[in-house]
């Protein structure tokens, strides 16, 4: 029988299966943050377990960390609090952690790939939604809640239903200043935020194909954003040679071996999936939202949709929130959304690749005076990369902030937050009420629009700027 | 973990949908260490005016009638975001045994019932009667019973819902599978002998 990618994965790593109740599958690498692990360890102290495989758990800070003055202390007393606690815990239970201060710290989805503990094949978790961006490497990979964490802890697995699947394929070739990032928004704009809940999704096609790694990191990211718990993608040798020589690949040998078995994840020809959908890459355009939701997205030549555009009861009245939220009028182009705020980074578009996107644009240019825009590298080693090229004194010059590593205005908690009604132009992945800060209007971007957006003080098209 | 076998009260329309966790509870109170106490800040941008005190008067939770209610019924897509757990927690905290939605995400579905929180699917229809009724007859109560896997009103409304059979012998006894799995040790370790070598952790590699 012809098999998926994720029955492959999935086979690989059923511990115990009976009829009439999930499978308990077994974790090859369990990612803690401060933010979701601290109720587990201390359920695990309650209950006197101790953690099973503290060699396949890996920590880093990263949520509430500040990204201004490094050498300084933690201002805000319970984000110190939380930071200290994943310290203590860590120490307690002998897991590694890539403290703060550490040259490998950073956003715990960017340095799992770039230290090369994401690999192939494996099963991955993090008390963290945005886990999925690791299916870039053909990793079933998904987030879990904090139970699950100390679950995970304790035995080193999970009880899982084995969930459907969905092809999605976008063929074609990308147009010049279309990315990633407007991939994914105009999937999850085409199936909608729960398009895909209760699926595992597997993006292929040429698009996909040609995307980098990075690139194939920001589409799997947002794979929750339409309901997926994990996306996935084919290892190729892209994967291979990105993931080689990494401090935690396999070497020698052990680099053959793994090899070996990495290439034959691929979904065999005649697979099954249980849904499938088409997109045409070169008819994407640069995408933007507009409302409260992700999926609530148009490109970016459209206009802010009038309510009764929407078919259900309960859209209209989701899009009448969402217009009085953002304090939008129907009918209004969105390049002319002035806005008050651009962020650049998280673990959607943080990268290296990311940066450069935006540094290309901004090179040799002014971000608008009305304008606030940060740059916040995705992991420490990301800020020196791009530091080594060059990229930061191209965003100083052009009047952004160059910042520490860290999720920071990705969900504001810690000092990097918008104010009551500011509008910024993010290249995260929520665009919730509130989710930049009470009252922050939000609207998702790629890196590139992020960067024209605040030179321009407005929404904007960047393909007109080539 | 709490068992759940049947709730009787008071039902809560939250007429909205794909209410994500960041509107459940905001990360501002993500900060807490301990798994109690979010009762207090559940749907705080909704439910206080920006002063962060004064209780929203159109948000629909606030109005008397449906103080202590213990049934929220609210739109498809319930739960949709951020994975946190303080989610669940924080709608227990507040008091709600039981959330009636036509469709919940998946890692919030999840969560739920390793906290004793019963998600019960319906379909579409039926929960806007629901919710309709909840309006029109404030007060009106609910007896959500996992064991025969009913939802009925002592009157007209008697509807039956799917669920995981293993999901709900688990929530019927309050397992805690952490212990369940501990059980399964022979086969984990049976598991753990047959990993390639080449899968090492992190401190056998340390660069
Ligand atoms: S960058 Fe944003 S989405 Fe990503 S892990 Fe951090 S907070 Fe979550």
């Amino acid at each position: 029988m012809p098999k998926t990618m994720l029955e492959k994965i999935w086979d690989a790593h059923v511990v115990r299966s009976e009829p009439g109740r999930p499978d308990l599958l077994y974790i090859d690498l369990h990612l803690i943050h401060e933010v979701t692990s601290p109720q587990a360890f201390d359920g695990l102290r309650l209950s006197g377990r101790r953690v099973r495989r503290p060699d396949l758990t890996v920590a880093t800070m990263d949520h509430n960390v500040p990204t201004t003055d490094r050498s300084l202390p933690v201002a805000d007393p319970i984000s110190k609090r939380q930071m200290e606690a994943l310290e203590r815990n860590c120490a307690e239970f002998g897991i590694t952690l890539f403290h703060l201060r550490d040259p490998r710290q950073g956003i715990v989805h960017v340095i799992g790939p770039e230290l090369g503990l994401t690999q192939p094949g494996m099963t991955i978790v993090c008390g963290d939604s945005h886990t999925s961006t690791h299916g870039a490497f053909g990793a079933l990979a998904f987030g879990i809640g904090t139970s699950e964490v100390e679950h995970v802890l304790a035995t080193q697995c999970l009880w899982q239903s084995r969930p459907k699947t969905m092809e999605i394929r976008v063929d074609g070739t990308l147009g010049y200043g279309v990315t990633a990032k407007d991939v994914i928004l105009a999937i999850i704009g085409r199936i909608g935020t729960d398009g895909a809940t209760g699926y595992v999704i597997e993006y292929t096609g040429e698009v996909i194909r040609a995307l980098s790694m990075e690139g194939r990191m920001t589409v799997c990211n947002m794979s929750i954003e339409a309901g997926a718990r994990a996306g996935l993608i084919a290892p190729d040798e892209k994967t291979f040679a990105y993931v080689k020589g990494r401090p935690y690949a396999p070497q020698g040998a052990d680099w053959e071996a793994a090899l070996a078995e990495w290439r034959t994840l691929s979904t065999d020809p005649g697979a099954r999936f249980d849904a499938q959908v088409t997109l045409d890459g070169s008819e994407i355009a640069p995408h933007v939202t507009w409302g409260t939701s992700p999926g609530m997205v148009v490109p970016i030549t459209g206009c802010v949709p009038s309510p009764e555009e929407f078919t259900s009861e309960a859209d209209r009245r989701a899009a009448e929130r969402a217009l009085e939220y953002m304090g939008l009028m129907p009918h209004t182009p969105m390049q002319s959304i002035k806005l008050d705020r651009v962020f650049i980074g998280s673990c959607t578009n943080g990268r290296i690749e990311d940066l450069r996107a935006a540094a290309e644009v901004a090179r040799g240019r002014k971000v608008h005076p009305d304008v606030h825009a940060i740059v916040v590298p995705g992991s420490t080693q990301v800020r020196r990369q791009a530091e080594q090229e060059g990229l930061d004194r191209i965003f100083k010059e052009a009047g952004f902030e160059w910042r520490e590593a860290g999720c920071s205005m990705c969900l504001g908690m810690n000092p990097d937050i918008l104010r009551p009604g500011e509008r910024c132009a993010s290249t995260s992945n929520r665009n919730f009420e509130g989710r930049q800060g009470r009252g922050g209007r939000t609207h998702l971007v790629s890196p590139p629009m992020a960067a024209a957006a605040a030179i321009a003080g407005h929404l904007v098209d960047v393909r007109d700027w080539k | 973990m709490q068992p759940f076998v049947r709730e009787t009260g008071v039902v809560a329309p939250l007429d909205r949908v794909n209410v994500d966790t960041d509107q459940i509870i905001p990360k501002q109170f993500l900060k807490r260490i301990e798994r109690t106490g979010f009762g207090p800040f559940l749907f705080f941008d909704w439910r206080y005016l920006s002063d962060g005190q004064t209780p929203d008067p159109n948000f629909e939770l606030n109005a008397p009638e449906y103080r202590g209610a213990t049934i929220l019924v609210t739109g498809r897509n319930f739960g949709c975001g951020s994975s946190r757990e303080h989610a669940p927690w924080a709608l227990m905290d507040y008091g709600f045994r039981v959330i009636i939605a036509p469709s919940f995400a998946d890692i919030f579905y999840n969560n739920c019932f390793k906290n004793g929180l019963l998600p019960v699917v319906l379909p579409e229809d039926t929960v806007r009667a629901l919710i309709e009724k909840a309006r029109a007859q404030p007060g009106y109560r609910l007896t959500v019973d996992l064991e025969a896997q009913t939802v009925c009103d002592g009157e007209a409304v008697q509807i039956s819902f799917e669920i995981d059979p293993f999901r709900k012998h688990c929530l019927l006894h309050g397992l805690d599978d952490i212990g369940l799995t501990l059980q399964q040790e022979a086969d984990i370790a049976a598991y753990e002998a047959r990993r390639p070598p080449w899968k090492r952790g992190v401190m056998q590699n340390v660069p």
